[in-house]
């Protein structure tokens, strides 16, 4: 019965366990219960199995990671953000990282699967069959995943910092990790996610750099403008100039930025288009 | 005909003020152990003794064994029975076992919601164990007190927040710092209330702290006490930099941490947060040192407001705990009701404390 779930299905589970876990989450809160940070991780894990094996499928009709259409470039994010969060949300056992986390990932997913346009044509042969450019796309929207989580974690940072400030610290922000824990994690974040697109900028200039005809300069300015705010703003925190609350809402404010940066990326796509079918299981 | 009864009597500071308290600590349990030994009719018993309450747990032949336990009680510790029958607490039955699931769970303490008296339940529990004196009836309401308490721990705000002023500081830099282990705490002021927030952050794993007064010998006293370094008062505002948390709770008439040293600490150490506790009546902290980046700074009422905070959510909590509670005794009872019921029909209950014919019969 599982063989004959289509990938988009797979996707469909995995989004409803994000979303049960961002429930269950709001029920524990309001009913002024702890959240279980056990149960949190292993719905989320769960949905994330689930949604491997639904990008996996597409992956393996595409012959390569499926980043052919806005759906895909959302599932790729929410799954790379989750991906982090599994790492991460074992080191600092916060259970509202991983609540916002399942809303992250509720969110980015059922806004990809319930629009229909979104999926309907699929860029076909993206990366012209070489493996240095897919990589490239792979590591950046990879990048963009974990810009994300680091906006969750973030407006935690605003949320902690809000909650000393004013005195307030009962109700939901008992629940929210120390401030220093989540600067740390913010920090660390912000250094994987530049290191990533780093990487994906550095195998993107290797192939560019031999038919510089290639070169979209829309889509090179957005993620160059990207990497250089992303950039900055570590060198700027490690220096101890940007700090805080500033920090935090550079942070927020670059995860949008690179969420909007993906139309011009996405637009830039040259090669061929096909009408895009469920894909099953062989 | 008699009825076996699970009972629990004692008392506790509802009833009790502290000075008769101080009389009924139980100061020889081994020696109440042998009295009960000669009590006819006692099946099971267990003993929690805490400094708000002295409680007996017990499986008896019928309720009139539960009087014979208070007189044997009372006879060790030379108290009026008169006297102790009108502070008691004597339930039986489903009452008594609702009883004990509110004492785990902390709804009948004096503090609300502290958890400190779960594990004072699971010694006194052991320790009956370990003497033989708890059979299966115990057992069973002992294990269910420990799930229902656990559970409305878990579910409900009960021991949400903090209720003293020196532990919600602790809270506090908790909530900045994540953990007190390498986090330098300074406190400046050696009085009463200084002393007692410096042994609050020990307590809760604290391993660096400095201490620092106007007087240094009396510094040096504390801080011997404490294990602590000391820091001449008049370096205070200099070295502020090197610390995480400063709480202040000195008498002075006027500030001794001014907003522009704090300024100046936190150019040194721009992206490590500043927590400050000022405990101090006048404060001993410029409040504008409260505006600057990366600082944190809580005064007495403000940690009062939080406590207070932390008590009227509790007390809000309570009644739906009390009601969970109630489902499980309720569940706990038809089961343990049953058992009774059966040792009634097998004659076990006519038992006295060498009988010991029943292999459900503990030793007392």
């Amino acid at each position: 019965m599982l063989a004959e779930l289509t990938d988009r299905q797979w996707l469909w589970c995995a989004a409803g366990l994000y979303t049960v876990g961002f429930l269950m989450g709001t029920v524990s809160v309001l009913r002024g219960g702890r959240l279980s940070g056990a149960l949190m991780y292993g719905t989320i894990f769960a949905g994330y199995l689930l949604q491997f094996v639904g990008l996996g499928m597409r992956g393996r009709v595409e012959g390569g990671c499926p980043l052919g259409n806005p759906f895909e470039i959302f599932q790729f994010t929410a799954w790379s953000a989750i991906t982090l969060y599994l790492v991460v949300g074992v080191t600092f056992r916060s259970s509202l990282l991983g609540y916002f986390t399942s809303c992250l990932g509720s969110a980015l997913t059922i806004v990809s699967l319930s629009i229909p346009a979104w999926d309907a044509v699929r860029r076909t042969h993206i990366f012209g069959g070489n493996p240095w450019i897919e990589l490239h796309a792979a590591l950046a929207i990879f990048s963009y995943g974990v810009f994300g989580l680091l906006a969750l974690a973030a407006a935690l940072f605003l949320l902690r910092h809000y909650s000393l400030k004013s005195k307030r610290l009962g109700g939901w922000f008992s629940f929210l990790p120390s401030i220093r824990d989540l600067d740390h994690i913010e920090l660390r974040l912000l250094g994987a996610g530049v290191a990533l697109l780093t990487l994906a900028l550095g195998f993107g200039w290797v192939y560019w750099s031999r038919d510089t005809a290639t070169v979209d300069h829309a889509k090179m300015a957005a993620t160059v403008a990207v990497w250089i705010v992303s950039s900055a703003a570590l060198g700027l925190r490690v220096q101890g100039r940007l700090l805080s609350r500033r920090f935090a809402w550079t942070c927020l404010a670059l995860f949008v930025g690179a969420l909007l940066s993906l139309e011009a990326v996405n637009g830039s796509r040259h090669p061929g288009a096909v009408q895009t079918s469920e894909v099953r299981a062989p | 005909m008699s009825e076996p009864c699970l009972f629990v009597i004692g008392a506790t500071h509802h009833n009790a003020p502290v000075d008769v308290r101080e009389k009924l600590v139980l100061l020889s349990e081994a020696q109440f152990r042998e009295s009960l030994a000669k009590v006819p009719g006692l099946k099971e018993i267990a003993i929690l003794a805490t400094c708000n309450r002295v409680e007996f747990y017990g499986v008896a032949a019928d309720e009139a064994t539960a009087d014979s336990v208070q007189a044997a009680y009372c006879d060790l510790q030379k108290f009026e029975v008169a006297e102790f029958e009108r502070i008691r607490i004597r339930l039986t039955g489903r009452d008594a076992a609702l009883h004990l699931f509110e004492v785990a769970s902390g709804l009948d303490s004096q503090l609300l919601g502290e958890n400190e008296i779960f594990g004072q339940v699971k010694e006194a529990y052991a320790a009956s164990v370990a003497k033989g004196s708890v059979g299966a009836v115990l057992n069973r309401v002992f294990q269910k007190a420990f799930q229902a308490a656990k559970h409305v721990r878990t579910n409900t705000g009960i021991s949400a927040g903090t209720v003293s002023v020196a532990n919600v500081a602790v809270d506090l830099a908790n909530n900045i710092f994540g953990r007190l282990a390498g986090t330098k705490i300074l406190v400046l002021g050696t009085g009463e209330i200084g002393e007692g927030a410096a042994k609050a952050f020990r307590s809760r794993g604290a391993d660096d702290l400095t201490v620092s007064s106007r007087t240094p010998e009396h510094s040096t006293a504390v801080a011997a006490g404490l294990g602590a370094g000391t820091l001449p008062f008049e370096q205070r505002e200099a070295r502020i930099s090197d610390y995480d948390i400063v709480v202040c709770s000195t008498s002075a008439p006027t500030t001794v941490l001014s907003c522009a040293a704090v300024h100046a600490a936190m150019k040194r150490r721009p992206a490590r947060p500043l927590l400050l506790i000022d405990l101090a009546m006048p404060r001993d902290i410029e409040a504008e040192a409260a505006d600057l980046q990366n600082v944190f700074l809580y005064n007495l009422d403000d940690l009062a407001k939080i406590a207070e905070q932390s008590r009227v959510a509790r007390e809000m909590e309570a009644e739906r705990c009390r009601q969970l509670l109630s489902e499980r005794a309720d569940g706990l009872w038809a089961h343990v009701k049953e058992r009774l019921a059966s040792m009634r029909a097998n004659g076990s209950h006519q038992a006295g404390p060498g009988g010991g014919e029943a292999s459900e019969t503990a030793r007392p």
